[in-house]
């Protein structure tokens, strides 16, 4: 796929509003998100940056607007679609703003939870695996095996079978993205990632993403408040502020906007707080 | 029951723990006073109340001797107060008490003082912090984890030899298959409760339309029991899903409360469904199992049909049905632990998991909550039903009574007590739930009272169960034992 420019992005947001009684914590917002390049919604805390991502993921039902995916000769309608249809048939991953990890359970069983449309499938809904058919085993090597791979670019192989949930802070938000890479995505939704790391994981991270943007050439949307990041990776910025779209292009360009620079100004921006300024601006 | 150690003064904190000793035993005071101090008795058609001063006095007098052992024991001196406890014992069995029971309470608590004595003896001064504790039995459930892959076939092959040892009678295999029918209801709630997390109250609903479907079928219709099994099962599990459908949106607390609710509706529709049900009469008269259809378990067979002892040349006894029940609920039970184990390994165990763990992130990986809750649901009850139906066939008789919430709970306890999700810790729990109360039937009142007693112990000990040790699904690195990666994790690396 590539960037003809009237070919459909990957995701287009369109007109996109969200209210919670009278309360606008998204306001007309539009954008697009191409494949194979890393889009970074940015902007003060509470501007409704979570709110966007969770219409996206079915988490919330917008008010308004119509959220599109076209990838692979279909196109998937967003906002009329039930959240584990989102993840399974318009292939969007997301990850969480505090990450939610299955806990209990050892770090490969949560890769191995991510691939469970397609072992599923292959353990002809539990029959086939019941018996102990050779498809269903087949298919769980594979399945062990893309784990593998993905644990190894995180480097978690060594801890591979501890519970994710005692693995220190860094790692379980390295082992979020793993998980939602083994759901084999073609767009990647990553809620602060760098949130909680240090400078080094930062760079980690940076990397990663540019490693799943340029190899497995998909498409990834990432809220971020640590701009040495955002400015580092991302190909395109969408700025919000109070619910708006306030600028959007390049981050070169977006760095000298006027209204950009008034937004973070404005406000007591130390970019690494959570806390939501408005009242029902998702909070996950 | 600790005088000298009192006598002698504590060095650190005997100041604490006499304001400790005296507040227990203040509340003892006020607690026994009404309970125990006044009693109301008919004199002469009258009532009139009796004062038990002494017994109130002593019982305080006990507590606070009690608690102060307790803590001085905990606090640093071990030595006197373990001398103390049992000079306290000797002198027990002595002095007169106003009452036996106060007799046995008090040589009991300096027991329990003496043994907590020599526990801080044994393990040097300081307590065991709640961490250290919870991380040596987490060890020991790792270890008992490595050791169940020997412990699991040793444990069922036993349970096949048990009719053939020497000691097997018929109370002691009535009491098997209680134990086992037990078992098999545990492993099924485990798989909604343990695996996939929800609280379910009602399973004693599904029980009651497995042992309802096999009595009904087989007496309107003549179906056999090994025809009605299956029957059974499916109708329980259709009753799975037409309960799960409403429950679905719920989570936590609420999920609970309705199926609660759900669990005593299907008993009133039981109790007062009389045309189909009996209502409180129950049904009785429910036919017994046949030998899988070939022969049957009476003395003097019908013309044309085979009894059991003729089929083998053996001479008829009736501890030939029970030995076979016994077979029958073994190899139901051990089919759920079975199907358990596996499905664990499949996609649809560890979405159930998953689903325990965190929901909202289920979704967010395309797992569709809905339909993996409601395979949980119906999956556990096909297994409640069929047991149901064991039920039914055993005892010959059902009425709503056997199904009422207690069972539920007793059900639910099995699973929680023995560690969520953990299948050794529901046959150790249901030896402990079913077996202890059982065996020490003779104990008459106090055995419930020691039951409650052990449940509070374990809560507070335990609170996430006798095994709550979780061994993964599926290994990358599977040479290392669970007991190793325990340590592992628990050193933090």
């Amino acid at each position: 796929m590539t960037t003809i420019p009237d070919h459909p992005p990957l995701l287009a947001v369109e007109h996109l509003s969200m209210r919670f009684g009278g309360l606008v914590a998204v306001n007309d917002v539009s954008f697009s998100a191409r494949d194979r390049e890393i889009t970074a919604i940015i902007g003060p805390n509470g501007a409704g940056k979570t709110t966007v991502f969770n219409c996206l993921t079915g988490f919330y039902t917008p008010s308004v607007g119509r959220l599109t995916v076209t990838h692979s000769g279909g196109h998937w309608l967003l906002e009329r679609m039930e959240a584990h249809r989102i993840a399974r048939s318009a292939r969007v991953a997301r990850t969480f703003q505090n990450v939610r990890l299955f806990g209990g359970m050892s770090v490969l069983e949560n890769l191995i939870v991510a691939q469970h449309t397609k072992l599923m499938r292959a353990s002809g809904f539990t029959l086939a695996g019941l018996l102990g058919l050779p498809v269903y085993r087949r298919a769980e090597r594979a399945a062990v095996d893309l784990a593998r791979y993905w644990l190894d670019r995180v480097g978690l192989v060594d801890l591979a079978d501890w519970q994710a949930g005692n693995l220190p802070y860094g790692a379980q938000r390295r082992l979020e993205i793993a998980r939602a890479m083994c759901s084999e995505p073609r767009l990647l939704c990553l809620d602060e990632p760098a949130a909680g790391l240090n400078p080094r994981e930062s760079a980690e991270l940076s990397q990663l993403l540019t490693f799943i943007r340029d190899r497995h050439r998909i498409g990834v949307l990432l809220i971020e408040h640590d701009m040495s990041v955002v400015m580092t990776i991302s190909d395109h910025l969408v700025v919000l502020d109070y619910g708006r779209k306030i600028s959007e292009g390049p981050p070169a360009l977006v760095r000298r906007d006027p209204a950009v620079i008034r937004a973070y100004l404005g406000e007591d921006e130390d970019g690494d707080g959570d806390g939501n300024r408005r009242e029902g601006s998702g909070g996950w | 029951m600790d005088r000298a150690a009192a006598r002698r003064g504590p060095p650190v904190d005997g100041r604490a723990a006499l304001k400790d000793g005296a507040l227990a035993g203040g509340v003892a005071l006020a607690l026994t006073l009404p309970l125990v101090g006044l009693r109301t008795v008919e004199v002469q058609s009258r009532l009139a109340i009796e004062f038990h001063l002494a017994e109130v006095a002593v019982t305080g007098l006990l507590v606070f001797l009690g608690r102060l052992g307790l803590s001085l024991a905990a606090g640093g001196l071990p030595g006197p107060v373990l001398a103390a406890a049992l000079a306290a014992a000797a002198a027990g069995w002595l002095l007169p008490f106003p009452t036996e029971t106060l007799r046995v309470l008090a040589l009991a608590g300096a027991a329990v003082v003496a043994a907590r004595a020599l526990w801080a003896l044994h393990n040097g001064r300081d307590r065991l912090s709640r961490q250290d504790r919870d991380r040596r039995m987490d060890r020991l459930g790792a270890r008992l984890q490595d050791a169940s892959r020997l412990l699991g076939p040793a444990a069922a092959a036993m349970a096949v030899a048990l009719p053939f040892l020497p000691f097997a009678d018929r109370a002691v295999l009535d009491l098997g298959i209680l134990l086992l029918t037990y078992i098999m209801l545990g492993w099924g709630l485990n798989i909604v409760v343990g695996l996939a997390g929800l609280l379910d109250l009602g399973y004693v609903a599904f029980y009651a339309v497995g042992a309802y479907s096999y009595a009904l079928l087989a007496q309107t219709f003549g179906f056999s029991f090994w025809l009605c099994l299956p029957l059974a099962g499916l109708l329980a599990s259709c009753a799975g899903l037409v309960l799960g459908f409403p429950v679905l949106r719920l989570r936590g607390d609420y999920f609970a409360i309705v199926t609660l609710g759900f669990g005593e509706i299907v008993r009133i529709i039981l109790l007062n469904w009389a045309d189909v049900t009996g209502g409180p009469n129950g049904i009785a008269g429910i036919p017994r199992p046949s030998f899988f259809g070939i022969a049957d378990f009476t003395a003097a067979p019908e013309p044309g049909r085979l009894a059991f002892h003729q089929l083998f040349g053996l001479d008829y006894t009736p501890l030939h049905r029970i030995i076979f029940l016994y077979y029958l609920i073994l190899g139901l039970a051990l089919l759920v632990n079975l199907f358990t184990l596996r499905i664990r390994r499949l996609p649809l165990g560890r979405a159930w998991e998953a689903l325990r763990e965190d929901d909202i992130a289920c979704t967010a990986l395309g797992i569709n909550r809905t339909t993996i809750k409601l395979a949980a649901f119906a999956i556990a009850a096909m297994f409640g039903g069929i047991a149901g139906s064991f039920f039914a066939t055993r005892q010959g008789f059902i009425s709503p009574e056997s199904f009422s919430f207690i069972e539920s709970a007793l059900i639910l306890a099995i699973v929680v007590l023995g560690g969520m999700g953990s299948q050794m810790g529901v046959v150790i729990a249901a030896l402990l739930v079913i077996g202890l109360p059982e065996v020490f039937r003779d104990l008459a009142q106090y055995r419930m009272l020691t039951f409650g007693a052990g449940m509070v112990l374990i809560m507070l000990w335990r609170p996430r169960g006798l095994l709550a040790h979780r061994e993964p699904t599926i290994l990358l690195h599977p040479r290392k034992s669970a007991s190793r990666r325990q340590a592992e994790a628990a050193e933090g690396r």
